[in-house]
C-alpha cells in the first residue's frame, strides 16, 4: 500500500477511536436517562437521536457544514472563543462523526439499561450504594454486554462512513482523508491496485471486529 | 423523647385501589403485614423502604423517614433498613461474597452490628461463598438475600414475600433460620405475606390489611381471637399460642408444652426442654363442658372463662371467646349447644381440646 493509504487508513483509526470516546461520553447518561425517564420528551429525544439511521448522511454533512461555517452559529462561537472554523479540520471530522453514530452508540446501551429493569438498582439502594455507586457498580457491570456492542458498533460505523466525512472534511491528504474518501479517491484516478489493497484491508479488518465482538459476547454468556 | 417502633401514615392513590393506611408496630419481633394480593401490603413496605413515595409520614425509632410536612424525605440508602425481596435478586456480576459484602462494605465500621460472619454463619451459607449466583438453588439464592440484607446491620429488617416464589421443601429449609432471626439479633422485622401458615408461625404482631386499608392491627393471639371482625390465618379460625416444652412423655410418645395461663399435651417431638414453640389450635377442635369429663378421650382439658359469644359463619354456628390464664382461645359451637349449655360471658367451663398443631 501506498503511503498516502497508509496515512488514510491511521486517520480512519484516530477518528474511529476518538469518535467512540467522546460517543461513550456523551451517549452513556443520555442512553441511561432514555432507559429511565417517564418524561413525555423521551419519545422526542429518542427520534431526534435515531434521525442520522434514515438520512442521507450528505444531508448531515450538509446541515454540519453550514452550521459549522463562517456565517453558522456554530462557527461564529467557535470563533470567538478562538478555535477557529471547524470544517476542513479533524475536529470537524469529530463532530460529525460523533452525529452521525450517535444511534449507533445509545440505542444498544439504552436496550441494556431496560433490560437490567428496576430491581438490581432498588437492592443496590437497600445495601447502601447512592445513586453514582450504583451506575457505577451495578448498571455498568450488568449492561457490560451493551457497552461492548456500542463501542464496537460506534467505531466499524465510523470506519466506514463516508458521506459525512466527505461533506464537512472534504478531502485534504494527511488532514481529512479518511480510507473511505482515499478509496473513492483511487477508483477516480483508476489506480485500482491501490484501491483493492486498500478495499482488502477494511474488510478484513470490520470481518476481525465482528469475530471479536461474536467471541466475547458468547464468552460471557 | 425517645420513640421505639414505626409509625407510618400512608396515603397513594393507583389505578386499582388507594392506599389510606396508618401503621403502628412494636419496635421488636416480627411485624406481619397479611392480606390478599393488592391489599397494598407490599406497597407499605416499599414505603418504609423509601423505595415508593405515597404522600404521608413514615418514623423509625427517632428518625423521621418521611414527613410531608416539613418536605422530608430520607433517600433509601440512608435509611438504616435490610430488604429481602421475593425473588433473591442478587447481582448476576458478583460472586456469592461479593454480593454479601457488598452492602457491608458501604456500612461504616463504627456502625457495624452484625460481623460478616455471623451473618453468614446464621444462614449456613459459607459453603457457598465462591459460587455464583446463577449455579445455587431457589433456596440457597434466597439465604444468601439474607445474609446479604443483614451484613449491613440493619436497625429494621423488610421482608417481602421472601418465600412465596420457593415450594414446600424450600420454605421448610428457610423457615428455621428466619424463626431464629428476631431472637438472635434482637432486630424488628417487618414480613409482608399472603401465606398463613408462614403468619402463624412467624408473626409477634399482626396487622390485615384489605383493599389498601387496615382491617385490624394489633399482637397476634389477640387479633386472632377477635370477634367482631372475624380474622382468620387461612379457612379456619383459631388461635396461636407460644409455649415452651416443659416434659416429655417417653411411654406415650407425648409432650407437655407450657402456655401462659397452661399445659398442653401434643405428640412428642424431638425437642429439648425449654425449647420455644407455637402451637395452633382451632376453634372447630374446642368444645365445651360444663364439667371436667374424665371418661372421655380427649387428651386436654382446661379451665377457662368464657369472655364473649360471637357470630360463626353458618347461622348454625357461634364462635366462643375463653380465656385459659393468660392466653385467649376461641370454640366453635352450634348456637343449640350454645343455648343447652345455657353460656354466657363471666361463666367457667372446661374446654376441650382434640387437636393441637405444633408449628414448626
Amino acid at each position: 500500500m501506498s503511503a498516502g493509504a497508509w496515512a488514510a487508513l491511521a486517520l480512519s483509526l484516530r477518528l474511529a477511536a476518538v469518535t467512540t470516546l467522546v460517543l461513550f461520553l456523551i451517549g452513556t447518561p443520555l442512553a441511561w436517562w432514555l432507559a429511565r425517564t417517564r418524561s413525555r420528551f423521551k419519545e422526542v429525544i429518542a427520534a431526534v437521536v435515531a434521525l442520522p439511521l434514515v438520512l442521507p448522511p450528505t444531508v448531515i454533512g450538509f446541515y454540519l457544514l453550514l452550521l459549522m461555517g463562517p456565517h453558522g452559529p456554530v462557527g461564529w462561537l467557535t470563533q470567538q472563543l478562538g478555535w477557529g472554523l471547524l470544517p476542513f479540520s479533524f475536529s470537524g471530522l469529530v463532530v460529525g462523526s460523533v452525529i452521525f453514530s450517535l444511534p449507533f452508540l445509545v440505542q444498544p446501551l439504552q436496550n441494556a439499561f431496560e433490560a437490567l429493569g428496576d430491581r438490581p438498582l432498588e437492592v443496590a439502594a437497600t445495601l447502601r450504594a447512592g445513586p453514582w455507586d450504583r451506575f457505577f457498580t451495578v448498571a455498568v457491570p450488568l449492561a457490560r454486554p451493551g457497552f461492548l456492542t456500542a463501542g464496537v458498533l460506534s467505531f466499524a460505523h465510523t470506519m466506514g462512513e463516508f458521506g459525512v466525512v466527505l461533506m464537512i472534511g472534504g478531502n485534504i491528504p494527511g488532514r481529512t482523508t479518511v480510507a473511505s474518501v482515499q478509496l473513492y479517491e483511487f477508483v477516480e484516478a483508476m489506480e485500482y491496485g491501490e484501491a483493492h489493497r486498500l478495499a482488502l484491508v477494511l474488510v478484513l479488518f470490520s470481518f476481525a471486529v465482528l469475530l471479536l465482538l461474536n467471541f466475547f459476547g458468547k464468552r460471557k454468556r | 423523647m425517645m420513640h421505639a417502633g414505626i409509625e407510618a401514615e400512608l396515603h397513594a392513590d393507583f389505578a386499582d385501589f388507594s392506599l389510606r393506611v396508618s401503621l403502628s408496630l412494636p419496635g421488636r419481633g416480627v411485624s406481619a403485614l397479611f392480606g390478599p394480593s393488592g391489599s397494598g401490603k407490599t406497597s407499605c413496605l416499599r414505603a418504609l423502604a423509601g423505595l415508593m413515595r405515597p404522600r404521608g409520614f413514615v418514623r423509625f425509632a427517632d428518625e423521621i423517614w418521611q414527613d410531608d410536612a416539613k418536605k422530608v424525605f430520607v433517600p433509601t440508602h440512608r435509611r438504616a433498613i435490610g430488604v429481602v425481596f421475593q425473588e433473591a435478586s442478587l447481582f448476576a456480576h458478583l460472586s456469592v461474597r461479593g454480593n454479601v459484602e457488598y452492602g457491608l462494605r458501604r456500612v461504616p465500621p463504627a456502625q457495624r452490628r452484625i460481623a460478616l460472619e455471623q451473618a453468614i454463619e446464621l444462614l449456613g451459607i459459607a459453603p457457598l461463598l465462591d459460587r455464583r449466583p446463577q449455579t445455587l438453588s431457589g433456596g440457597e439464592r434466597q439465604r444468601v438475600a439474607i445474609a446479604r440484607a443483614l451484613a449491613v446491620s440493619p436497625r429494621l429488617l423488610l421482608m417481602d414475600e421472601p418465600l412465596s416464589a420457593l415450594d414446600i421443601g424450600r420454605k421448610e429449609e428457610i423457615i428455621p433460620y428466619l424463626e431464629r432471626l428476631p431472637h438472635e439479633l434482637d432486630l424488628p422485622i417487618v414480613y409482608v405475606s399472603h401465606a398463613p401458615d408462614e403468619v402463624a408461625r412467624l408473626a409477634d404482631h399482626l396487622v390485615v390489611l384489605r383493599a389498601g386499608k387496615v382491617l385490624a392491627s394489633g399482637p397476634l393471639s389477640e387479633v386472632l381471637v377477635r370477634l367482631d371482625t372475624p380474622i382468620r390465618l387461612g379457612e379456619e379460625a383459631g388461635v396461636v399460642l407460644q409455649g415452651e416444652v416443659a416434659e416429655h412423655d417417653e411411654t406415650w410418645v407425648l409432650m407437655c408444652v407450657s402456655f401462659p395461663g397452661g399445659r398442653l399435651w401434643v405428640r412428642r417431638e424431638n425437642l429439648p426442654l425449654g425449647a420455644p414453640l407455637r402451637l395452633r389450635v382451632l376453634a372447630r377442635d374446642v368444645s365445651l363442658a360444663r364439667s371436667p369429663h374424665q371418661d372421655a378421650s380427649v387428651l386436654n382439658v382446661l379451665p377457662a372463662r368464657v369472655e364473649a359469644i360471637g357470630e360463626d359463619e353458618h347461622p348454625a354456628d357461634a364462635l366462643v371467646r375463653l380465656t385459659v390464664g393468660e392466653s385467649a382461645l376461641l370454640a366453635r359451637i352450634t348456637r343449640r349447644s350454645l343455648a343447652r349449655l345455657d353460656l354466657h360471658p363471666g361463666q367457667t367451663v372446661w374446654a376441650q381440646i382434640k387437636a393441637v398443631a405444633v408449628l414448626r
